[in-house]
């Protein structure tokens, strides 16, 4: 199987799908003869021309309400958002029409919308290029949240999504991009909405992450074999729908769990993972369920100190398991 | 405001055919708009005395835009074409054969309404087979999307339009500065049709933007912008026809005005006697674009006092049966708020 890394996934993915699919076109800012500015969509413009990769207005709003008019019509419009910080303008589009079209019409209207954005920190972004969003939207019943941490994942969901008949964000940790490589084999699998997958093995703690915090986990997880911690990780992968069953099945079996993600801590997405361990799973915990996040301020300073100290990281990580292993 | 008001005009010399003719309408066409305004006026009626014998929730009227609407529901092909209306398009939804069960149904919020499944306050048109698409409460949202279908249609290469509705005080929104930018750069078959009733709720126009004409605001998107007597449905239909026309051939967008008067309160919870004088709104009705289309089909010989009384009550006939069907229909079941979230995820 060939090693590919995050990015070229994604470009290789959208690629192949142009070409399978006419009604596919994308559009957002500089996605054209630039590339994207991570250069996600580089050579396609090249290759499918202006009509079919189109540089937008600098108006995320309106990137987001183009794609709906469009899916409406009966296209399968991919929309970058540049960093999903700059997200929020479309707020109202992505969450009180994309995601409500099907509702407010019992079925009759449909948006079959794919937005991608890079997402998260760790690249010296500060406060506008380094946000998580995922709990704000993995909230909103009718839109589909995915975030993919591998090439593997992220051909067979990028496909999957492309095939689906409701909005789907597509979140992409933008540190991931050119870090993180992997194997992917050159067929056209696909990989269904709410399936985990548990990218480790353990017996003595679960800890569920996805973006970059899964790889931090996995070196954490590394690092504590050599004391004799044996971890498991679970990568949702689709955080709306969530995969509660593997979750669940994960932390049943080992009495003990931990969540990380880089959003700041309250309310993100580990609130909903613990409230669901309560509920579900109480009488096989044998830990207080915790969570390494984000420090509960408004967003990623510059500095890199402060960056670094905003950052969950496999050292801390490691950190939290050694105390939930000796809780 | 200043406008030549079809009262104002003299009659036209006979001479010349008469205005429907010189555009295109037949006789029974011109007559046939005449209908849609009588008939969406009727049942608007019955809605504000619905909500007021407290039998329904809410209501949002229309009265006072039937001219332009019926007019933009005729520039269109029908099935076609696609529109994104706003809450006042009763008589352009009406026109287009949405019909007035499905409208009472909204109203009374009853199992069977086809346009949202009973989840929407009433006025929240839609029809996915009349290419009527639905739209939400906040305001402008349906602008940029429109841009976008008609992107759509451009890329297919379709000889297709989209038109879109909204009310001045919607232009105000970033949507659409937005929509009307995306139009503009890529020459979008898309026709902007602002319904100016001159308020926002209570906000009068002078609060809404510092410009006296929301189409002065096409230059700055690179489209024309035309301004036409809202209340003459066949002045109405000259300008729609040529922006349809104009989009259809592939120039590109147009930005159009009605002027117009909402002659109603903003909705059912509204009280428009707390901003507005009674002398103003007695002005306007001297404008209702229903009587200025009465005249005017009975002095082109299109109407006559016992045609007029046999659509009076047509139109009275299909508003106490809508009235009745819906009223005798069933709510929908509790459980069915949890249906229509997510369509199925492909297998594989």
């Amino acid at each position: 199987m060939p090693e590919l890394s995050n990015i070229e996934a994604i470009t290789r993915t959208l690629q192949a799908e142009m070409r399978r699919d006419p009604r596919i076109f994308i559009t957002g800012e500089d996605v054209g003869k630039r590339g994207g500015v991570f250069r996600v969509t580089k050579g396609l413009y090249e290759e499918f021309g202006e009509r079919r990769v189109i540089d937008s207005p600098l108006a995320e709003l309106s990137i987001v309400a183009t794609g709906i008019g469009a899916a409406l019509y009966g296209l399968r419009p991919i929309v970058e958002i540049q960093f999903a910080d700059f997200i929020a303008p479309a707020f109202n589009q992505l969450v009180q029409e994309a995601a409500r079209f099907r509702y407010r019409t019992n079925g009759e209207w449909t948006v079959p919308l794919l937005i991608r954005t890079p997402y998260g920190g760790g690249i010296g972004g500060g406060l506008y290029h380094s946000q998580s969003i995922e709990a704000t939207y993995a909230h909103v019943p009718g839109l589909y949240v995915v975030a993919p941490s591998t090439p593997y994942d992220i051909m067979g969901l990028l496909r999957y999504a492309l095939r689906v008949d409701d909005p789907v964000l597509f979140l992409e940790h933008k540190k991931t991009y050119r870090l993180i490589k992997g194997e992917a084999p050159d067929t056209d699998y696909m990989i269904p909405f709410g399936k985990a997958d548990i990218k480790r093995v353990g017996s003595d703690i679960t800890v569920i992450a996805y973006g970059l915090m899964l790889h931090e986990t996995l070196q954490a997880a590394q690092e504590l074999m050599r004391e004799d911690i044996s971890v498991e990780v679970v990568d949702p992968r689709t955080l709306n729908p969530l995969d509660r069953d593997t979750i669940l099945s994960s932390v049943k079996k080992t009495g003990k769990a931990l969540i990380v993600y880089e959003d700041n801590l309250t309310l993100g997405f580990g609130a909903e993972i613990a409230a669901l361990l309560a509920s579900e799973a109480f009488e096989y915990l044998d830990a207080p369920v915790m969570r390494v996040a984000g420090p509960d301020v408004p967003a990623m300073p510059y500095a890199r100190t402060m960056q670094d100290f905003f950052m969950p990281n496999a050292q801390k990580i490691a950190d939290a398991l050694r105390k939930l292993y000796a809780y | 405001m200043t406008l030549a008001l079809a009262t104002d005009i003299p009659t036209t010399p006979q001479l010349l055919a008469p205005l429907h003719k010189q555009l295109g309408l037949h006789d029974d066409l011109a007559l046939e708009m005449f209908w849609h305004m009588l008939l969406a006026r009727r049942l608007d009626e019955r809605m504000w005395i619905l909500h007021r014998q407290h039998e329904v929730a809410f209501h949002i009227s229309g009265i006072g835009h039937e001219a332009t609407q019926v007019a933009a529901a005729y520039a269109l092909k029908r099935g076609h074409d696609f529109i994104f209306p706003y809450y006042r398009d009763l008589c352009l939804t009406l026109a287009l054969g949405l019909t007035p069960r499905a409208m009472m149904l909204a109203m009374y919020g009853k199992a069977g309404e086809p346009m949202s499944g009973a989840r929407q306050m009433p006025a929240h048109y839609s029809a996915r087979a009349l290419n009527i698409v639905s739209i939400s409460s906040p305001v402008a949202t349906q602008i940029p999307q429109a841009s976008g279908m008609a992107l759509a249609m451009k890329y297919q290469n379709a000889d297709q339009v989209v038109m879109t509705c909204f009310g001045e005080g919607s232009t105000a929104e970033g949507d659409f500065h937005e929509g009307l930018n995306w139009a503009g750069i890529f020459k979008l078959p898309v026709i902007f049709l602002c319904q100016n009733n001159q308020y926002a709720i209570s906000s009068p126009v002078e609060r809404e933007m510092p410009v006296k004409n929301v189409a002065d605001r096409a230059v700055a998107y690179g489209m024309p912008g035309v301004i036409f007597d809202g209340n003459d449905f066949l002045e109405a239909y000259r300008a729609l026809t040529q922006a349809v026309a104009r989009a259809r051939r592939g120039e590109g967008p147009t930005l159009l005005e009605a002027k117009m008067y909402r002659l109603s309160p903003h909705s059912s919870d509204d009280d428009d006697r707390t901003y507005r004088s009674r002398a103003e709104v007695e002005y306007w009705k001297q404008r209702d674009p229903l009587l200025l289309a009465r005249k005017y089909c009975m002095e082109n010989g299109l109407l006559d006092d016992a045609r007029l009384e046999e659509f009076e009550q047509r139109a009275r006939q299909i508003v106490d049966d809508a009235n009745e069907f819906a009223r005798n229909a069933p709510y929908p079941p509790p459980e069915e708020a949890l249906n229509g979230v997510w369509g199925e995820l492909p297998k594989f």
